[in-house]
């Protein structure tokens, strides 16, 4: 293997690794805020006590994930010089800035307040407390705008010119940069597969816990103290944390639907070629169906069009989902690479030095199918929306089996959603690093052989291996952790028997 | 080409979030070694060290994020050259301040004695390690390393371990442990208070010799200007500084002591590389300067403006955090203060003016 395909899989492990747990950190920090918001705000003495635990139990499983997401999070800050020295040489001037204000808007606001929220419990007002878990939400939803910001600048150029003399893109405004269409419609489409994962992580492991006590209360019996404790923490704690995050889950689809709409008519403006290999469009069509299973040319080992056969399509759908017509001509992937070969020529210069064939195609077997594992892996989501709805229906609790073990099962779903659209982004946009932005400067184009380290592969080896093989650990570590915390529970509220007043927890954590 | 303020700003300004890093992490990084050094095996004294840093460490480590993020900015192509050239050297440091993070994240979640154990362990090599890395890293820009024509860095990691290089990563690992160890009698109750202080006397003299020894080398050997002989001259005052004061017993104002000889050595450093920012040692011209290495004066100036605006408010919280852990970790005051200057004051009004 060369240097470049190792820093490739390099890139993609670590970041695929690194955005497993950052869209729970930004989703899940914004629930635990609004939890307890709502128990320092509700009257109530059981609401209070029911959300001040929630926030806990969800509280301690936020610290558990934010932990790998810093960690992880170094590295990425790190590996664009690292390994992709000559790329960073190129965009530097542009690409530096997003970053730098991610660290000092978002990162120090994130880590110093969660600090402060993690250890002041005891130690703020409750009304301060609660601000500090804000500052965390905003500050993780602030790093993702800026880092969207960046990477937009890699699908879609604006706000900077090249200069020739030093081979480089300049900054021209920086405003442009932040407002970049490609970043404004990205990041509600990023945010709300945040909300997404964080939201049916808590309405699924809610729903285990809502089963389980409601089949503890059965078992015990209903009369018995014991079993009355079980069904009310059912009905008081868990079944209010399922409508939530069931909530959570219909506002952040409704989002993610109409900015994924709006994200795919814009790519397939700015970047045809990505759209088209998710489509499998090879020729240009007029009134281009949407196929749901396609064999032949999207395979692993080949990005031959010749021998594409769709099995499954609905009519029209492509061109409408395209451009809101559904008899609009569609550009496949054998016109579009010509035109690019024509525009940008059929050979690239590598970093060193050698010429190569110029590929404007990126890899259709995966463009292709991560663009649908994204949009199906939804299904799940919708199913234990629906299910968890009509199972609490009117104060209702379940303790159907099937229920409990789907909404467990539904939990990955997302993560794995939120990975397939890095995929199919990233990937999308290969051969590029920069793609050219078609109607802006076509000279601020940077392809992905151009913009690797002069490293020997060895070294880049080396510490792909060493990265995979801390992260596999840590995975396991992480896994551990969260399964300990989630199947840990609630503890049962206890009630004064003289004062009658619940034993409501401090809001207490610690390392 | 013609040196811009701009640039000239930015160059001190990277050398401040860098400055910053190092007195912020570096006391991090002296109390974890401390782990080692008075946590006498028992993990509950170990624990009790760690938690003096708990709320703080996080914050402290963004400056390395930002001071990274501004030589990409700022300086692209030193960012370039200097994180591929420097590979491996990063990939440990990577490494270890991965597992570092989850150090402090995950030792307190179980009770098993071979889970806290391993963590503790964890946070003793993520103390040294890092601290000696940046040593020889930082020690390696001053000095120079080898360039070729496409600014690629040739020096392999052996080559960073050559004498100055290992020195330097020698003064820093006494530097931050010192400082540390400063820090957590500060911050801790007895009996470790008074064993960290015990420690701090033991330590200052060797950090003296080592960190004079680098500091006189780099100024002889590499340094651009002779004005850095001034900062050099105030981290050796404020070092021998911190030893009578320690012996004084005034833990705050060693601490400030330490922490200003670290801010010296950083001026001292940074101050002699300029207008340098990545020597070549075998052919000059394949260096990088401050000039070259630049962003353009715009992106320089909307990322002056940047730091105008949110670096106050960034130190203002920060500094308020540290106000709200203000108190010995493990002392009467620890749970019983009042948080906010607010209820402070509104306390004093009702001690003062009304019956009760």
């Amino acid at each position: 293997m060369e240097a470049l395909d190792v820093a490739r899989w390099q890139f993609g492990i670590t970041t695929v690794y690194h955005f497993i747990f950052v869209p729970l950190t930004i989703g899940l920090s914004f629930l635990v805020a609004i939890m307890q918001t709502v128990a320092t705000r509700a009257k109530d003495p059981v609401k209070v006590d029911a959300w001040t635990r929630l926030t806990k139990f969800f509280g301690s499983m936020l610290i558990v994930n934010f932990g790998i997401g810093i960690a992880t999070g170094i590295v990425q800050e790190f590996q664009f010089g690292m390994n992709w020295s000559e790329y960073s040489r190129f965009v530097g001037d542009v690409f530096g800035a997003p970053l730098a204000f991610e660290g000092l808007v978002a990162f120090f606001l994130e880590s110093v307040f969660l600090g402060l929220w993690i250890f002041g419990w005891n130690r703020l007002s409750p009304r301060l407390h609660l601000l500090t878990i804000w500052c965390v939400a905003i500050g993780t939803t602030a790093s993702a705008y800026f880092i969207i910001a960046a990477n937009s600048f890699m699908q879609h150029p604006v706000g900077a010119t090249y200069n020739p003399e030093t081979g480089r893109a300049e900054l021209e405004s920086i405003i442009t940069v932040l407002t970049n269409p490609t970043t404004l419609a990205a990041f509600p489409h990023v945010v709300s597969g945040a909300w997404l994962v964080a939201a049916s992580f808590v309405a699924g492991i809610a729903s285990w816990h809502m089963v389980r006590h409601h089949n503890k209360a059965i078992a015990l019996g209903a009369d018995s103290v014991e079993g009355a404790a079980h069904a009310k923490q059912a009905k008081d704690v868990f079944r209010p944390a399922v409508r939530f995050g069931v909530l959570a889950m219909f506002i952040s689809a409704l989002v993610l639907v109409v900015s994924g709409d709006i994200q795919g008519k814009l790519m397939f403006q700015q970047q045809p070629m990505k759209m088209a290999s998710a489509e499998a469009l090879c020729e240009t069509e007029t009134g281009a169906s949407f196929s749901i299973l396609t064999i032949g040319g999207p395979d692993a080992f080949s990005q031959d069009c010749s021998d594409v056969t769709h099995l499954i399509e609905i009519p029209n759908v492509t061109s409408f989902m395209a451009t809101n017509d559904p008899n609009a001509t569609l550009q496949g992937v054998e016109e579009l690479e010509k035109q690019y070969q024509q525009e940008f020529g059929t050979e690239v210069t590598a970093v060193d030095g050698s010429t190569q064939t110029a590929e404007y195609r990126p890899n259709l077997f995966v463009t292709y199918w991560s663009f649908r594992l994204m949009i199906g892996l939804a299904a799940f989501s919708a199913i234990l929306a629906f299910w968890a709805l009509w199972a609490t229906r009117g104060g209702r609790t379940t303790g159907s089996k099937a229920f409990q073990w789907f909404a467990l099962l539904a939990i990955p779903m997302p993560f794995l959603a939120n990975s397939a659209g890095w995929v199919f982004t990233e990937m999308g946009r290969q051969p590029w690093v920069v793609a050219p932005n078609p109607t802006g400067d076509p000279t601020i184009r940077l392809m992905t052989v151009q913009g690797v380290s002069h490293n020997p592969a060895w070294m880049v080896i080396l510490s792909l291996v060493a990265f995979t093989l801390l992260y596999g650990v840590l995975m396991v570590v992480w896994f551990k952790l969260m399964r300990r915390n989630a199947a840990a529970g609630i503890p049962l509220p206890r009630r004064d028997e003289t004062t009658d007043e619940l034993d409501t927890p401090a809001l207490s954590f610690g390392y | 080409m013609e040196l811009t303020i701009l640039q000239i700003v930015w160059f001190f300004l990277v050398a401040i979030l860098f400055a910053g890093y190092f007195v912020l992490e570096g006391f991090d990084f002296g109390v974890e070694m401390n782990v080692a050094a008075l946590g006498k095996g028992d993990s509950e004294r170990r624990g009790k060290i760690l938690s003096t840093i708990g709320p703080v460490w996080d914050g402290n480590q963004v400056w390395v994020l930002v001071g990274g993020a501004s030589i990409f900015a700022a300086f692209p192509e030193w960012y370039g050259t200097l994180f591929s050239g420097f590979y491996v050297a990063l990939l440990l440091l990577l490494l270890v301040l991965i597992v570092r993070v989850c150090a402090f994240k995950y030792r307190s979640k179980s009770d098993d004695p071979t889970w806290v154990k391993t963590w503790d362990r964890i946070h003793i090599i993520s103390g040294f390690v890092p601290a000696l890395l940046w040593g020889v890293a930082f020690a390696n820009i001053v000095r120079g390393v080898d360039i070729d024509e496409s600014k690629f860095v040739t020096t392999s990691l052996f080559g960073l371990l050559n004498p100055f290089g290992l020195l330097g990563g020698i003064t820093f690992v006494l530097l931050f442990w010192l400082h540390g160890t400063a820090y957590l009698a500060l911050k801790s109750v007895d009996p470790i208070r008074e064993d960290a202080n015990a420690l701090v006397g033991k330590l200052a003299i060797p950090t003296i010799v080592a960190g004079a020894a680098f500091l006189i080398w780099n100024q002889l050997a590499h340094a651009n200007t002779a004005i850095t002989w001034v900062p050099l001259l105030l981290a050796a005052v404020a070092l021998v500084a911190a030893l009578v004061l320690n012996r004084m017993r005034r833990e705050g104002l060693t601490f400030i002591a330490t922490s200003l000889a670290i801010v010296m050595a950083g001026l001292q450093m940074f101050g002699g590389l300029f207008p340098n920012v990545m020597p070549a040692r075998n052919v000059a011209a394949n260096g990088l300067t401050v000039a070259e290495a630049s962003s353009t004066e715009h992106t320089l100036m909307v990322m002056l403006i940047a730091v105008c605006v949110f670096l106050p408010i960034v130190l203002a919280y920060q500094i308020w955090a540290y106000w709200v852990f203000r108190a010995r970790v493990g002392s009467p005051e620890e749970s019983a203060q009042p948080a906010t200057l607010g209820e402070r004051a509104k306390a004093g009004y009702r001690a003062a003016f009304e019956q009760n």
